[in-house]
Parts: structure tokens; C-alpha cells; sequence
């Protein structure tokens, strides 16, 4: 038999997407083709449910301590856990992973970690012939302690008319990083409003070539500088509405910012995670305006930064001038149970164990914890870690200043800045000039999605 | 299996006719019929069926009452739909052109070749890439795009490349794409037409010579001429598989943090539509214009390429 090299394989893909079509047999023999789209959710996550007595949960390699966490504290538990990709950056794994089950049938998680915190806004709705895949959580599953005990606000995004679909796992509230000992070396302050950052950046990159003060190459980036300016681009109005106004002077000031930091390359265009990033900027990083994950997963983090113990300072949200400060927020991870889950009473224990307890959300979690009685002991653990060099008050202050104009929508905000301007960017593009771009592509994205624009 | 069984045909170092069944001998004609059945039952159960499936789906909606071109009109005027087709269409043209001259070329250097040992150690060479599966080579080109891991670093740099990010600028990545699938593709083709190359017999290459016919005379005039029917089945097939673009940008969308969209492709915007918006008779109906279109081009290829015509020599 002759091999024909590349067309069959290409061919497999589009049987592994019509197979998807015709059902779950020819599914479960292409899962494992398809870890390709989620590193580690191949063919145990095609297998679906442990079965009766047991529960499978879906988490990013950075809730896996959480997952052994629980295993620790219930060994009796029948817990399968599976790794993906905690549907990152725009990546859609869990919507349309969830999509592939409800089409099949069968083969749901019982529980999901995702990264983004709009799934609620899909995961709360039917869609033709199935259930919601999220369970409502308010109606007896959780304890409604439990619940009250969340940080005001933060389970916003997990409500939809009235009933909550998840549990916030953290809050991820921009606050203003800062290397102490390096403002002190070369003789700066740290700014107090977004003026003084522009007027401090641009003095930085005089002065000192290399150093940096923010990054604008990742997918974030809107929620870090445009929402904390009060940019009214992404205004969830109902459940299915939506207004845009990417151009109002709110977007542009913010488009200022980044634009000045871009051509003076004091705003670096490298993604936080990209190995070069680590080169080139390890001890190069005066500050950075950034949600509160950052301190565990890039300064005090052995595979990034690796600041050193007694620099890292946090500064609250900057105000624009005559404003008072609010901020944005990038993500907070949310936990959600299936509705079609065998076991309820123990998926819901897990999200419970998982969101609250003090053994993953204040001895292991790296960001800052949604349940506020875990949040206390977190910051006061933090602190006594002498790994600050400032206190961590601007931490709580700034998440009670999250500003709520900016919506959850069901399509990713980030997947639309990465592929409409991260490039431009990239490319030492205007982005002031193309905000009429980025409001034509949530426009675009929100009608595909079902959305009215207003 | 037809088509297999005539790519094979090539292969063999102009072997004498193959021995067919007796004539007369009735209990033979069940084994070729036996030997294609296996075939035709997964013809039929993933190619065929599901393709009838969609067909069927993109007229009905999705309560499966009929819709007409329903389906057809949403999809042509997604907003995201001209871009991809133009993404594909670049792409395929990029990635034909760019195999058809270099695999004859590459192929008839091979063959030109007098040492055994070189000819034979640069056709293994060319099939190491195929060897690979598809996803691991693409996750290969991951490093080899990043200036920063990659061993042609200099020549990326030197193109004004200095991060991923710039080397996967939008208007690289049709490029980019045809590179790699020519890297993972092109091994193969080029041990076909090498076959086909075997093929010409030696009496018409002489009597060429003693007309006195250099090499590129002779590549031109006689060899060109007589391996054009796998020239035009390697562009069919090339064809069918190039509009099929899929894994390449997936990958790329997930190690670029989407700054290569999800959606850059017709295939994965027919995904999109199935498991991120739930809408099955919308991607059928992306399936099916593809389909349609690759049967179009193919279909004149076949006609110009005489593929299948009768060897009536």
C-alpha cells in the first residue's frame, strides 16, 4: 500500500471533526488525535465521568496542588483528575469541549477549573436538546455560608439572573508592582497617577535603556490598562446586549499610554510568559501594572523573574488626575459543577474544599483568594513571608475598586485584543489610531455570538 | 484503492505487466473484490456517510426542519468568513506552486544522480520530515519560528525578527504555513515522482541522448511530459488536503496566546461554529463549500491532467 504522506493526516482532522458529527464511538477513538487543542485532555478527558461513587475534575496545571489538596485532606475520595489548558488565552477549550459532550451525550467532567470568568455567561443557557452544563449552586449544592463569605462582588460574573453557576477562585484585582530596590537604586518614586507613569516611564527609557515599567504583549492587556481607565468598550447591558464605544476619550487616554510606552520601549511587547521575556528583563522590571496573580506566578516565581526577597512593592490602582482610582481585573479563576454530574454532593464539596479551605487557598494559592476569610489569612501569610517589601493593603483596596462598566460577555475579550491588535502592537503600530478597529472586532465577535450591539 | 493501486504501479522498476487474474477462472474475480471491501466499508462509514450527514445538515436547522440556504447565507456573511477563504486560498496557491516546482525539481536531481549510495542517502533524507506525525512536526516549527530558540535564528534576526511574536505577523503566516507543510509533505511526493521517473523507459531517454538532447532538453521534452498524470494527482491530493488547513494554525493559535486567531482557517471556523457557538448546520454548511470547491478545482485538474485516462500505449 502506497503512503500517501501528508493528505491522509490532514484528512484524519476533518473526519475527527465530522466524526464529532456522527457520535461518540468515532469521538472516544479520535480523542486522543485531539490533545493537540488541550495539552492533557486528550483521551482520559474523552472518557469522561469516573463513574458512579467517583467525580472527574478538569484543572490547569496551576490548580493541580488544589486538586491534591482535596485528595490530601479526603484520601477516601474517588477523584479523577485531568490537566488542561484551563481554557487560556481566548482558547475556548472548556465552551467548546462542553459543546463536543452535550453533542455526544455523554462524557461531561464533574467538575471544571477554568481561567476565564465569563463562562458563566454560556454554561448558565441551554443550548438545542440539552440542559445548562453549569449547575446552580444557590439552590442548596453550596452552603449558603459559604457563599456570603465570598468578597462583595466577586461572584458577579458567576450570576446570571439571579442564580449562581460558579465559584470565583480568586480575584484578580490590577494593582501597581514595583521593584523597590531598583526605584531606589536609580533614584525614582513610585508614580500615584497615570500621568506621573507616563511622565516616569518616558524618563526611564532616556535614561535607562532595558529597564521596563509594564508589558503590553499579552492578551490582558485591555483588561489592565483600558478597564482601569474606565473604557466603555465592553458594556454588558442584558443577557444577550452589549454596547461599544472603544473611541470615547476614556480608550484613547489609556491607547496614550500604551503607545508612548511602546515607541520609547519602556512598555515591553513581549508576552510575561515567553521565555525571552525572563532573559531579557530578569531585574529589569521597575514596575509593572499588573493583577494580583502576578506576585506568585511571575516575581516570586523560580521559573520566572525570581525577584529577590524584600523588593517587591505593591502601590494600590492610579487614579487618572481629578478621578478617583479604579481598576480592572484579569481573570480569577472560576469553579463550576456539572449539571450532569452523578455525584453532586461531592463535586460540590469540592468546589467548596477548593475555593475556601485554608490548605490550598491560603497555604498554596497564588493569587488572591475570592473567599474573604481566606483572603485575610492569605494577605496576613503573605506579609509575615517578609518576601514584600511594602505591606499588602493595596491589595484589598483594590478590590473593593474593580469598576463594574466592564462586562463578562460569552466571547473572550482577550482572543479579540490578541488577534485585532496585539499584532499592531507588535508591529509598533498606532494604537489610538485603530481603536475604531478593536470596537469594529467586540462588534463583530458580539453579533457572531448572539449578542445585540447597541 | 484504485488511485493507491496506480500510484504503486510507478514503483516498480518497470516491472513486466502485472500477472493478473486468469481469465476463465471464476473463483478469482472474488479477490480483488474481497482485498477493496475493508476499504469501501470505511470508505462508506467515515467518508461518504458523514459527508451525506453534513450535506443534510446544512439544509435543515437546528430543530432538523428544512432551511433551505438558511445555513449557506449565515456563514458567507460571517464577518470572519472572507477572511479565512482568503487565508486558505492564499495558502493553497503558495503551498501547490511551491511543490510542484521544487518536488519535480528536487526529483529529478535525485534521478539524475549516478551514485547509487548518494541517490538512495537523499531520498531517505527527504523522508525523515513525513516520518513525523503531523503534530509533532508542527510543534517542531514552534522552536525553529522563535528567534529566540531557534537554530536559524540568525536568518530570522536578520529578516528583522526579533520575538515570536514577530515572526508570526499576519502577513507571514500563509508563508509560514506552506513552509511547514511542505517540510512535513514534500519527502513523500518526491520518492512518487521518483518512481515515475523510474518508470520512462530507457530506450526513449537513449534515444533522446543520441539526438543529441542535454539534460534540461531531456527533463523538458521527455520527462516532464510522461510523469505530468503524478504531477497532477500529487496537486489533487495536495489540493484536498491544503484547503483542509487545520492543525497548523490550531497549534499556532495556542502557542501564540491567540494572537494567531482560532479562527483562521475555513476548517476551524467550521469547528468555531459546531463546539463554540453550537451551531451544527452552520458548520455543515462551511464543510460542504469546501467540499464543493475542492471537488471544482479538482475536478479540472483531473480533466487537464489526464489522470485518468487509459494508458493507450
Amino acid at each position: 500500500m502506497f503512503i500517501s504522506p501528508h493528505p491522509a493526516r490532514r484528512r484524519r482532522v476533518l473526519v475527527l471533526a465530522t466524526a464529532a458529527v456522527v457520535g461518540a464511538t468515532a469521538l472516544a477513538a479520535c480523542g486522543s488525535g485531539e490533545d493537540v487543542a488541550a495539552p492533557g485532555a486528550g483521551a482520559s478527558g474523552a472518557a469522561g465521568s469516573a463513574g458512579s461513587g467517583g467525580i472527574t475534575v478538569w484543572v490547569d496545571a496551576s490548580r493541580a496542588p488544589a486538586a491534591e489538596a482535596f485528595l490530601a485532606a479526603n484520601p477516601d475520595a474517588d477523584v479523577e483528575v485531568v490537566s488542561y489548558d484551563g481554557s487560556a488565552n481566548g482558547s475556548d477549550t472548556f465552551k467548546t469541549r462542553m459543546n463536543l459532550y452535550d453533542q455526544a451525550g455523554e462524557g461531561w467532567p464533574d467538575v471544571v477549573f477554568s481561567t476565564q470568568n465569563n463562562d458563566a455567561s454560556w454554561a448558565s443557557q441551554a443550548t438545542p436538546g440539552n440542559e445548562p452544563f453549569a449547575a446552580v449552586l444557590d439552590d442548596g449544592l453550596v452552603d449558603p455560608e459559604v457563599l456570603e463569605g465570598f468578597t462583595e462582588g466577586s461572584l458577579d460574573p458567576c450570576t446570571v439572573e439571579g442564580q449562581v453557576y460558579c465559584l470565583r477562585n480568586d480575584l484578580a484585582q490590577v494593582v501597581l508592582w514595583y521593584d523597590q530596590q531598583l526605584m531606589d537604586d536609580l533614584g525614582y518614586e513610585v508614580p500615584t497617577t497615570w500621568e506621573e507613569y507616563v511622565e516616569l516611564s518616558g524618563r526611564v527609557a532616556a535614561e535607562n535603556p532595558g529597564v521596563i515599567t509594564g508589558s503590553v504583549g499579552d492578551a490582558w492587556t485591555p483588561e489592565v490598562f483600558m478597564w482601569g481607565s474606565r473604557c466603555p468598550a465592553n458594556q454588558v447591558t442584558g443577557p444577550r446586549s452589549i454596547s461599544v464605544d472603544a473611541t470615547a476619550a476614556e480608550c484613547v487616554r489609556a491607547a496614550e499610554v500604551i503607545d508612548a510606552g511602546v515607541a520609547d520601549g519602556s512598555l515591553t511587547t513581549l508576552s510575561v510568559f515567553a521565555p525571552e521575556f525572563v532573559q531579557e528583563y530578569s531585574e529589569k522590571v521597575l514596575m509593572m501594572p499588573g493583577p494580583a496573580w502576578f506576585a506568585g506566578a511571575i516575581f516570586n516565581n523560580p521559573d520566572s523573574l525570581a525577584l529577590p526577597e524584600g523588593r517587591l512593592g505593591v502601590a494600590a490602582p492610579l487614579p487618572w488626575e481629578g478621578e478617583e482610582a479604579v481598576t480592572g481585573n484579569v481573570g480569577g479563576g472560576t469553579w463550576f459543577v456539572s449539571s450532569h454530574s452523578e455525584n453532586p454532593e461531592l463535586a460540590a464539596d469540592f468546589v467548596e474544599f477548593v475555593t475556601t479551605d485554608d490548605a490550598y487557598q491560603v497555604e498554596q494559592a497564588p493569587g488572591y483568594p475570592a473567599y474573604a476569610p481566606a483572603a485575610e489569612k492569605w494577605l496576613a501569610q503573605q506579609e509575615e513571608s517578609g518576601y514584600y517589601a511594602t505591606d499588602l493593603s493595596a491589595l484589598t483596596e483594590a478590590g473593593s475598586v474593580i469598576w463594574d462598566g466592564w462586562g463578562a460577555p460569552a466571547f473572550s475579550q482577550e482572543a479579540v485584543w490578541a488577534d485585532t491588535m496585539t499584532p499592531l502592537v507588535t508591529a509598533g503600530g498606532s494604537v489610538v489610531d485603530n481603536l475604531d478597529t478593536w470596537g469594529e472586532a467586540i462588534r463583530n465577535e458580539a453579533q457572531v455570538n448572539g449578542y445585540t450591539v447597541e | 484503492m484504485a488511485t493507491a493501486q496506480k500510484a504503486a504501479a510507478p514503483l516498480r522498476r518497470a516491472a513486466g505487466p502485472a500477472t493478473g487474474p486468469r481469465p476463465g477462472r471464476r473463483r478469482a474475480s472474488l479477490v480483488p473484490v474481497l482485498l477493496v471491501l475493508p476499504y469501501t466499508v470505511l470508505l462508506l462509514a467515515f467518508g461518504l456517510g458523514p459527508a451525506v450527514y453534513a450535506l443534510w445538515l446544512s439544509f435543515t436547522d437546528a430543530t432538523g426542519g428544512f432551511a433551505g440556504v438558511d445555513n449557506y447565507a449565515r456563514v458567507v456573511q460571517d464577518f470572519r468568513f472572507p477572511g479565512a477563504a482568503r487565508h486558505v486560498a492564499l495558502f493553497v496557491g503558495l503551498w501547490l506552486v511551491l511543490l510542484v516546482v521544487l518536488v519535480v525539481v528536487l526529483a529529478l536531481l535525485v534521478h539524475a544522480v549516478s551514485r547509487r549510495w548518494v541517490g538512495t542517502a537523499l531520498r531517505f533524507a527527504y523522508y525523515v520530515p513525513g516520518a513525523l506525525a503531523g503534530a509533532s512536526s508542527v510543534l517542531l516549527w514552534l522552536f525553529l519560528l522563535n528567534p529566540v530558540a531557534s537554530p536559524a535564528a540568525p536568518l530570522l534576526r536578520l529578516l528583522g525578527y526579533e520575538s515570536f511574536n514577530d515572526t508570526i505577523q499576519p502577513t507571514n503566516l500563509p508563508v509560514v504555513f506552506a513552509l511547514i507543510a511542505f517540510w512535513t509533505g514534500a519527502g513523500g511526493w518526491i520518492l512518487v515522482m521518483f518512481g515515475a521517473l523510474n518508470n520512462i523507459p530507457d530506450d526513449v531517454m537513449e534515444a533522446a541522448r543520441i539526438d543529441g538532447a542535454g539534460p534540461v532538453r531531456i527533463a523538458w521534452s521527455i520527462q516532464l511530459p510522461l510523469i505530468r498524470k503524478w504531477v497532477t494527482y500529487m496537486v489533487i491530493l495536495s489540493l484536498a488536503a491544503g484547503t483542509q488547513l487545520f492543525v497548523e494554525p490550531t497549534l499556532l493559535s495556542q502557542a501564540s496566546n491567540a494572537v494567531v486567531p482560532n479562527d483562521y482557517s475555513l476548517n476551524q471556523l467550521a469547528y468555531q461554529y459546531a463546539f463554540s457557538l453550537a451551531d451544527f448546520n452552520g458548520s455543515a454548511a462551511i464543510s460542504v463549500l469546501l467540499l464543493v470547491v475542492s471537488l471544482g478545482l479538482s475536478s479540472v485538474f483531473v480533466a487537464r491532467g489526464g489522470l485518468f485516462d487509459t494508458d493507450a500505449s
